[in-house]
């Protein structure tokens, strides 16, 4: 099952690299909500998987699963979705105001203003 | 009074609340930010007070055990940093009232200005290293908004930038956490400690050390990973470049300061040897940029990326000197980079440019300015009775004791590329003939912007004249940061 999940990680950071480098604005948004997502795999993957049992601690429970990689993760989805919508925001203000979603056409600096 | 040292969390936070019900309102707003602060900064003060004489403050939320509930610790680098944010903030606002400009106030200035203390206050006072991570979210998110505030074609150009950037380096903090989960099973940090102390850090360990300081590392600007910098925080007014260049990448120091001197401590020769090699080249190339552009914000802007490798050069020392020298100049940099924006900004407020090239004679109309800037100037370089040279000196000092001679060289002759960069600003700015027509502008709003920005600068000149006054503050801060124990004692008892 680790394994399963690493590929899948992989796969996931493979496609967030892939779209981040990419010209497009929304592109990149998308690499970066597919890049928090593999990050949060990550945590849940690297908190071990076992337990069969929910995190209800009583007496004669050994096999539970770690709650804290849930707990993590929550905050890390909650805050991921936060900051997406503002960069979708942003990202439709820049357009408007630049009249462009090309990031080539970002560059540059005051002397270019 | 246990929850003492939550105080200068809650209340920034509180006050940022309120002032969401008053968006209208700009007097209302002033005056609850100015109270906000002010009275955050007097509960930092007496937290300072009660670090000072019972030591290390530490709770742990919802009376969990040390290592299960979230703990917030304050020990005496914390408290420092927290207190000196907070004055900070207090100039910067009052500075803002006259420099922000109604528009700005009346789209969530002030509140936006609280929710970034709140984060910073946070990151510096938290002890559980995921809970880090959302407190950097919190000052991320609110930098966010100010960067942005304004609309203006540039800012929303240059802010995409920096929230990409900060997006990809939170997830990969994200990862960093998993990674060192997976290996020592805690998260609060004095626990971490005593878990990689007893596996006495293998190579895997090391990894997570290297991606921490990648993670860290961008947010405060080190060597190759500096590169949005300069371009992101040009873009937004004045006072929010102030806040952003003395307090957001003084955040990422801390964190590195901290890590890596409570985890990684177990293989000294390899991961504090990359922190050295690294802050060296941010000095190089930190000093490359201060002298390559003609313009006032971008001048000071690099020197901030000098000041971060000057105080990880200390850290990575790891030795008395190296390390209170690292503590003394943290604070002394965060001083006197918020007074010299808050000068940058008066002169930009005259002249209309921030283009070195169109001023000129500003000796003439506006003298004190100018002599202020000089000081300020020579505190940044560290001339003696100034404040930046008792940290130099000690870290320097440390590096000659770890026999690290070549980088004391290259941070002593980085000094003189620093007092000739601020230099070349009072040349151009103030001496000469004035080169057009200033602009009309009001000597009102001219005073009450110099207000804030003298008492600033008078400050550092107490802060480099009072240096024995705080020799035993720095001393504690120091202690902790060499000798983990009192750090896991204080949390876990």
């Amino acid at each position: 099952m680790e394994l399963l999940m690493a590929i899948l990680i992989g796969v996931l950071f493979t496609a967030a690299v892939y779209l981040i480098l990419s010209r497009s604005i929304l592109k990149i948004i998308i690499g970066t909500g597919l890049l928090s997502h593999g990050a949060h795999l990550l945590i849940l993957t690297m908190g071990g998987l076992g337990g069969t049992a929910p995190p209800v601690l009583a007496d004669g429970v050994t096999e539970f699963a770690d709650p804290l990689p849930q707990a993590l993760i929550l905050t890390a989805i909650v805050i991921s979705f936060g900051v997406t919508a503002f960069i979708l925001v942003l990202a439709y203000r820049a357009y408007a105001v630049h009249k462009t979603d090309n990031m080539n056409q970002l560059k540059g600096n005051d002397e270019h203003d | 009074m246990i929850n003492l040292l939550l105080f200068p969390i809650i209340l920034p936070f509180f006050f940022a609340i309120l002032l969401l019900f008053f968006k209208e309102k700009i007097k209302t707003q002033r005056i609850l930010a100015l109270i906000g602060v002010v009275v955050s900064l007097a509960a930092s003060l007496v937290l300072l007070w009660k670090v000072k004489t019972d030591g290390i403050q530490a709770i742990t939320l919802g009376s969990w055990p040390a290592p299960f509930g979230i703990s917030m610790v304050s020990d005496m680098l914390s408290v420092l940093l927290v207190t000196t944010t907070l004055l900070l903030t207090l100039f910067i606002v009052i500075y803002s009232f006259t420099s922000i400009g109604q528009q700005r106030e009346r789209f969530f200035y002030y509140p936006a200005i609280l929710f970034l203390v709140t984060g910073v206050n946070g990151a510096f006072t938290t002890g559980d290293i995921f809970n880090l991570f959302v407190f950097f979210e919190v000052l991320l998110m609110a930098s966010y908004v100010l960067i942005v505030l304004g609309g203006e074609k540039k800012q929303l150009r240059e802010s995409l930038k920096y929230i990409l950037v900060n997006v990809i380096s939170s997830a990969l903090f994200v990862i960093t956490v998993a990674y060192l989960y997976s290996v020592v099973g805690t998260l609060n940090m004095a626990d971490i400690s005593v878990k990689i102390a007893e596996v006495n850090q293998p190579g895997i360990i090391t990894v997570i050390a290297v991606l921490f300081l990648i993670v860290f590392g961008i947010k405060g600007s080190i060597f190759p990973l500096y590169f949005w910098l300069p371009g992101s925080y040009s873009a937004p007014p004045v006072p929010v470049l102030a806040l952003f260049g003395a307090l957001l990448t003084k955040v990422g120091i801390y964190a590195i300061m901290r890590t890596y001197t409570l985890f990684f401590v177990h293989d000294i020769g390899f991961t504090h040897e990359i922190l050295m090699v690294l802050s060296i080249l941010t000095i190089i190339a930190g000093c490359i940029g201060a002298l390559a552009y003609f313009d006032l914000k971008q001048i000071i802007i690099y020197n901030i990326v000098i000041a971060v490798g000057v105080i990880l050069f200390g850290a990575a020392q790891m030795n008395e000197a190296g390390m209170s020298g690292a503590v003394f100049y943290l604070i002394h940099d965060m001083l006197i980079k918020g007074a010299l924006f808050l000068l940058i900004g008066i002169i930009i407020y005259i002249t209309g440019t921030s283009n070195l090239r169109k001023m000129g004679g500003l000796m003439k109309t506006h003298a004190p300015l100018g002599w202020f800037y000089l000081i300020a100037a020579f505190g940044l370089a560290g001339i003696p009775p100034l404040s930046g040279f008792v940290g130099k000196l000690l870290i320097v000092k440390g590096a000659f004791e770890a026999g690290n001679v070549w980088g004391s060289i290259i941070i002593l002759a980085s000094s003189l590329v620093v007092l000739l960069s601020v230099m070349r600003i009072f040349i151009y700015a103030f001496w000469g003939e004035p080169k057009m027509e200033l602009p009309k502008t009001d000597r009102k709003a001219y005073l009450r912007l110099m207000g804030p920005a003298l008492v600033l600068v008078m400050l550092t000149i107490v802060y480099g004249v009072g240096t024995e006054w705080l020799v035993p503050f720095m001393t504690d801060a120091t202690d902790v940061l060499l000798q983990p124990s009192i750090y896991i004692d204080a949390v876990l008892k």
